[in-house]
C-alpha cells in the first residue's frame, strides 16, 4: 500500500477516536462540575480535562480561567485548537477524502454526513442544556464510523492501519485520563467526593457498569486502577489497547513477509509489561511515574510506526 | 444582431429539408407516451443518484459549495451504427496523423521542411517542449488518450472543433451517465440495444501497459498521477484508478533514484513503469519545467528521457492540439497518411495573417473568436450573440495581439431534445469521443455529449452552464419496436 494511504488511514482513525474521546471527557466533566459544589473544585475539573486532552497550554495562552463556557467552546469549535471536536472531524474528513478509494462507502458516508451536519451547527447548538445531547450525538457518530469500519472493511493492510490508529489513540487517551486523576486513586483516599470522582473516571472510559460486572464490589481505588490498566476484558484498558496495537503491528509485518523494526519491538515490550504487570507493584512504584513512562512510550511508538511504514 | 441560422435537430431533422431520424423513432414514441411529471421525477431521481455516488467536480475560490454536480439530461442522444462507424474511422485517421505529427516535430521535422506548416508557428509555439527533441517514446505514441471534440450541422456533416492531446477529461461522465441510464430506464435501454461503453477502463489499462518502456521487466506497474483532491477532476482520477485497480499517486508519493521512479509504500519503495499523468506538462518536474510546482516529481523527466518510465500522454503533446496549429491538421492527414481527411475542420481564420485578420475584423458579427491559449469557454466571443461594445472590445484586442486569436464561422450546431423547465426542447450539443492509441487504436462507441442548457446558447462547457447526456450508439439497424404492454403501462400512468 502507498505510504500516504497508510498515513491518511492511520490519522483518519486517530482523529475520529480523539473526537469521541473529547466528547466523552466533556460529558464527564460537565457532570462532575455540577456535583463539585464549590467554584474552585469546578475550575479544577475543567483544568484537568484540558490537561488530559493535551491542549491546556493553548487554552491558557488565550484565557486566564478555565470556566465551563470557555473550555467547552475551546474543545468543541475553536479552530485554533487542533484537538477540538470540529477540528478533529475536519482533519478526519480531509484525510478520508485524500484516500477516498481506500474507504468503504459506509465509512465515507458516516463520516461525510457527520461533517456536513456539524458544519451546519452554530455555537448556540451546544449552549447550556443542549450540550449533553450534542455530545451524545458526537459519540454515536464515532461509534457508527467505527462500526462501519469494523463491519465493511476488507481485512487487509488498509484495515490494519485504521485499527492501529484507533487503538493507539485510545491507549494514549486512557493513560492521560488516568494520569490527571492519579491522586484520587491513592490507597488512602475515601469519602463522598472521592466516590463521585471515581465514578466519573470510570464513566470517562465507558466502564461504570463494567466495574460491577468484573468485581461485584464497592468502588476501591486499587481495583479501579487495575481495571483501567491491566484487565484485558475492558475494551479501553491500557492492556486491551496495547495488546491490539501489538497484534495489529504483527499482522502487518506478517503480511510483508516478516519485515519488522523498532516499532514492533517497542509495542511488544509495552504489551509484555502490561501483560505480566501486577497492580500492587505498579501502585507502590508510583502510579504517576508508571503512567508518565507509558505515555512517553506511546508517543514514541507513534513516531516509530511513522518512521518505519510512512516516512521511510 | 445577426440571427443564428436554423439548426438541424438530430431527432426531428430540419423542417421541409431533412426528414426525422429513424434511429430516434423509439425515443420519439417514448417522449410522446411519458407524461411531463414522470420525466421530471426521473430527473430528480438521477440527480439524487449522482449526488449519492459523489460524482462531483470541484470548484474552489468562487464561493458556495466547492463540490458541484454537472447537470445531467435524462434524454439520451442516439447515433445509428453506420453513423458511428464513419466517425470512428475518421477519428482513428485523425489521431494517427496527430501522433505522426508529434513524432515528426520532435524528430526530423519533415513537415516543416516540406513547407506544409510555417516554421515559426511550430518552433516559437509555447506548447513546444524542446526537451523532447530527439526522444522517441515507446511505440512512437505521444498522445495515448485523445479527446476529439466534434460538432454536427447535418446528418452527415461532422466537424472537428478541437483536439485534446494533453490531459483530456470527462470520460468518467461517459461511464457514469450510462450507469445512471441503465438504472433509471432499464427497459428503454434494452429496446435500443446500445453498444456498451463499460469496457473503457480495461481498454485504457491495456493501452497504458502497451506504453511501458521496453526494458520493463514483467508486468508493468501502472499508476495515475493526480495533482490532488483540490483538482476539479479529482473524482475522475479516483474513479478511473479504482476501475483499473491501480494506485492514485500524488507527486510526493513518487521519488526518483538513479533515473528510476519508485512509489513509497508501507513495504518500502516499489518501482513504477507507467504513469498515467493527469498533471499538466508545466507542473510535472520542477527541475525541468516550472520550479514552483509543488505537485510534480523532481527528476521525473530525467527518468523518462532515460527510458526508465513511460508518461501518458507524452510531454509536449500540446503542440498538436494548439488552436493555431489546428488549421493544419487536414494537411497532416494528407502529408503523413496520404489520405483525404474523413472528418473536416471548421474553416479557421488566423488573425496573425493579414488577409484573415482583415476578414475577421469586417465580419465580427458572424464569427466566433477564440483565444489560442483559452479553454473552458473563457476568452471567447460569439459574434452574433455579442453586443456592439463587446465586439469593439474584441476588435481592439485582436489588433493589439493578432497572433493570440483565431476566428471561425458561427456554425448552426445540431440540437437534441432536452428536458428543460418548460418541457422538452431542442438544445445545442457537441460530442467528445475518447480515442486510445497503443499497439492499435481503440475507441469505445460513443463519448461525452455536452449540451448547452440555456436556450440558443452555443457554449457547452460545464463552467458556462452546460450539462451532459448519455450517448447511445445503436448495435443493430435501429431500435426495437416497443412491446405492447409497455405502451399500455405508459398510458395507464397518465
Amino acid at each position: 500500500m502507498l505510504s500516504r494511504t497508510a498515513d491518511c488511514l492511520f490519522w483518519l482513525a486517530r482523529y475520529m477516536e480523539r473526537a469521541g474521546n473529547i466528547a466523552r471527557g466533556l460529558e464527564v466533566a460537565s457532570r462532575m462540575a455540577s456535583v463539585a459544589g464549590d467554584e474552585a473544585g469546578e475550575e479544577e475539573v475543567w483544568r484537568s480535562l484540558l490537561v488530559a486532552a493535551g491542549c491546556d497550554e493553548g487554552f491558557f495562552e488565550k484565557q486566564d480561567r478555565a470556566t465551563q463556557d470557555k473550555v467547552v467552546h475551546w474543545l468543541v469549535f475553536d479552530q485554533e485548537n487542533n484537538s477540538a471536536i470540529a477540528s478533529c472531524l475536519a482533519a478526519a474528513r480531509s484525510n478520508a477524502r485524500s484516500v477516498r478509494t481506500a474507504l468503504t462507502v459506509a465509512m465515507w458516508s458516516s463520516l461525510n454526513d457527520t461533517w456536513n451536519e456539524l458544519r451546519a451547527k452554530s455555537v448556540e447548538a451546544i449552549e447550556g442544556e443542549k450540550l449533553p445531547g450534542f455530545l451524545e450525538w458526537i459519540r454515536e457518530r464515532v461509534l457508527l464510523f467505527n462500526g462501519a469500519a469494523h463491519d465493511t472493511m476488507l481485512r487487509d493492510e488498509a484495515w490494519r492501519f485504521v485499527h492501529l490508529g484507533t487503538m493507539l489513540e485510545r491507549a494514549d487517551c486512557t493513560a492521560r485520563l488516568l494520569d490527571v486523576r492519579h491522586e484520587i486513586l491513592a490507597p488512602e483516599t475515601d469519602g463522598a467526593v472521592a466516590h463521585a470522582q471515581w465514578q466519573a473516571l470510570l464513566r470517562s472510559v465507558s466502564a461504570g457498569r463494567a466495574y460491577q460486572w468484573v468485581y461485584r464490589d464497592r468502588l476501591q481505588p486499587r481495583k479501579i486502577a487495575e481495571l483501567l490498566i491491566l484487565r484485558p476484558e475492558l475494551p479501553r484498558s491500557l492492556m486491551a489497547c496495547h495488546s491490539e496495537v501489538a497484534k495489529t503491528l504483527e499482522a502487518i509485518a506478517k503480511g510483508q513477509g516478516g519485515r519488522s523494526g523498532e516499532c514492533h519491538r517497542l509495542a511488544g515490550e509495552m504489551q509484555a509489561k502490561l501483560n505480566f504487570g501486577r497492580i500492587d507493584s505498579i501502585l507502590s512504584g508510583g502510579l504517576h511515574e508508571f503512567l508518565t513512562e507509558l505515555i512517553e512510550h506511546t508517543g514514541r511508538l507513534g513516531t516509530e510506526i511513522e518512521a518505519f511504514y510512512i516516512r521511510a | 444582431m445577426a440571427i443564428t441560422p436554423a439548426a438541424y435537430d438530430e431527432m426531428n431533422g430540419l423542417a421541409g429539408q431533412i426528414a426525422a431520424s429513424p434511429a430516434y423513432a423509439e425515443i420519439q414514441r417514448w417522449l410522446a407516451a411519458t407524461p411531463q411529471e414522470e420525466l421530471a421525477r426521473k430527473r430528480g431521481e438521477a440527480e439524487h443518484l449522482f449526488r449519492r455516488i459523489g460524482i462531483t467536480f470541484a470548484v474552489y475560490g468562487e464561493g458556495g459549495d466547492p463540490e458541484r454536480l454537472i447537470p445531467f439530461d435524462i434524454i439520451p442522444r442516439i447515433m445509428a451504427q453506420a453513423e458511428w462507424q464513419r466517425l470512428a474511422t475518421g477519428l482513428t485517421q485523425r489521431v494517427k496523423a496527430l501522433n505522426a505529427f508529434l513524432a515528426d516535430v520532435y524528430g526530423s521535422q519533415e513537415i516543416i521542411r516540406a513547407g506544409k506548416i510555417p516554421k515559426a508557428l511550430v518552433l516559437e509555439n509555447e506548447a513546444l517542449r524542446p526537451i523532447m527533441a530527439g526522444f522517441k517514446p515507446p511505440g512512437g505514441i505521444y498522445t495515448h488518450i485523445s479527446g476529439i471534440d466534434l460538432v454536427r450541422t447535418g446528418p452527415d456533416k461532422f466537424y472537428v472543433l478541437e483536439d485534446n492531446c494533453r490531459t483530456p477529461s470527462g470520460v468518467s461522465y461517459m461511464l457514469e451517465n450510462r450507469e445512471a441510464m441503465l438504472r433509471l430506464f432499464p427497459r428503454l435501454c434494452h429496446r435500443h440495444r446500445i453498444a456498451p461503453v463499460s469496457r473503457y477502463p480495461e481498454e485504457l489499462l491495456t493501452t497504458l501497459k502497451e506504453a511501458a518502456p521496453p526494458n520493463c521487466p514483467g508486468e508493468p506497474n501502472v499508476v495515475l498521477l493526480t495533482p490532488g483532491p483540490f483538482n476539479s477532476a479529482y473524482y475522475e482520477h479516483c474513479f478511473l484508478a479504482d476501475e483499473m485497480g491501480i494506485e492514485v499517486v500524488e507527486g510526493g508519493d513518487l521519488v526518483v533514484q538513479d533515473k528510476r521512479v519508485f512509489m513509497r509504500t508501507t513495504a518500502g519503495p516499489k518501482r513504477v513503469d507507467v504513469i498515467y499523468r493527469r498533471i499538466d506538462d508545466e507542473f510535472l518536474d520542477p527541475t525541468v519545467f516550472r520550479e514552483d510546482s509543488l505537485v510534480g516529481v523532481p527528476g521525473l523527466m530525467g527518468a523518462y528521457l532515460a527510458g526508465n518510465v513511460a508518461l501518458a500522454n507524452a510531454p509536449g503533446g500540446g503542440i498538436a492540439d494548439d488552436k493555431a496549429i489546428y488549421p493544419y491538421v487536414p494537411d497532416m492527414v494528407r502529408f503523413y497518411l496520404g489520405e483525404e481527411p474523413l472528418i473536416a475542420n471548421v474553416p479557421t481564420y488566423l488573425c496573425e495573417r493579414d488577409d484573415d485578420r482583415k476578414y475577421v475584423l469586417e465580419h465580427l458579427d458572424e464569427l466566433v473568436v477564440k483565444l489560442c491559449k483559452g479553454s473552458g469557454g473563457y476568452g471567447m466571443l460569439v459574434g452574433p450573440h455579442a453586443t456592439a461594445a463587446e465586439r469593439a472590445d474584441f476588435a481592439a484586442r485582436i489588433r493589439a495581439r493578432p497572433a493570440d486569436y483565431i476566428a471561425q464561422p458561427t456554425l448552426a450546431l445540431s440540437t437534441c431534445p432536452t428536458l428543460v423547465d418548460r418541457g422538452v426542447a431542442p438544445r445545442h450539443v457537441d460530442l467528445r469521443p475518447f480515442v486510445l492509441s497503443g499497439k492499435e487504436v481503440r475507441i469505445v462507441p460513443g463519448g461525452l455529449t455536452r449540451v448547452a442548457l440555456r436556450d440558443g446558447s452555443l457554449v457547452v462547457n460545464s463552467s458556462q452552464g452546460g450539462g451532459t447526456k448519455d450517448t447511445w450508439v445503436l448495435e443493430g439497424e435501429g431500435p426495437l419496436e416497443a412491446m405492447p404492454e409497455t405502451q399500455t403501462q405508459s398510458q395507464e400512468q397518465r
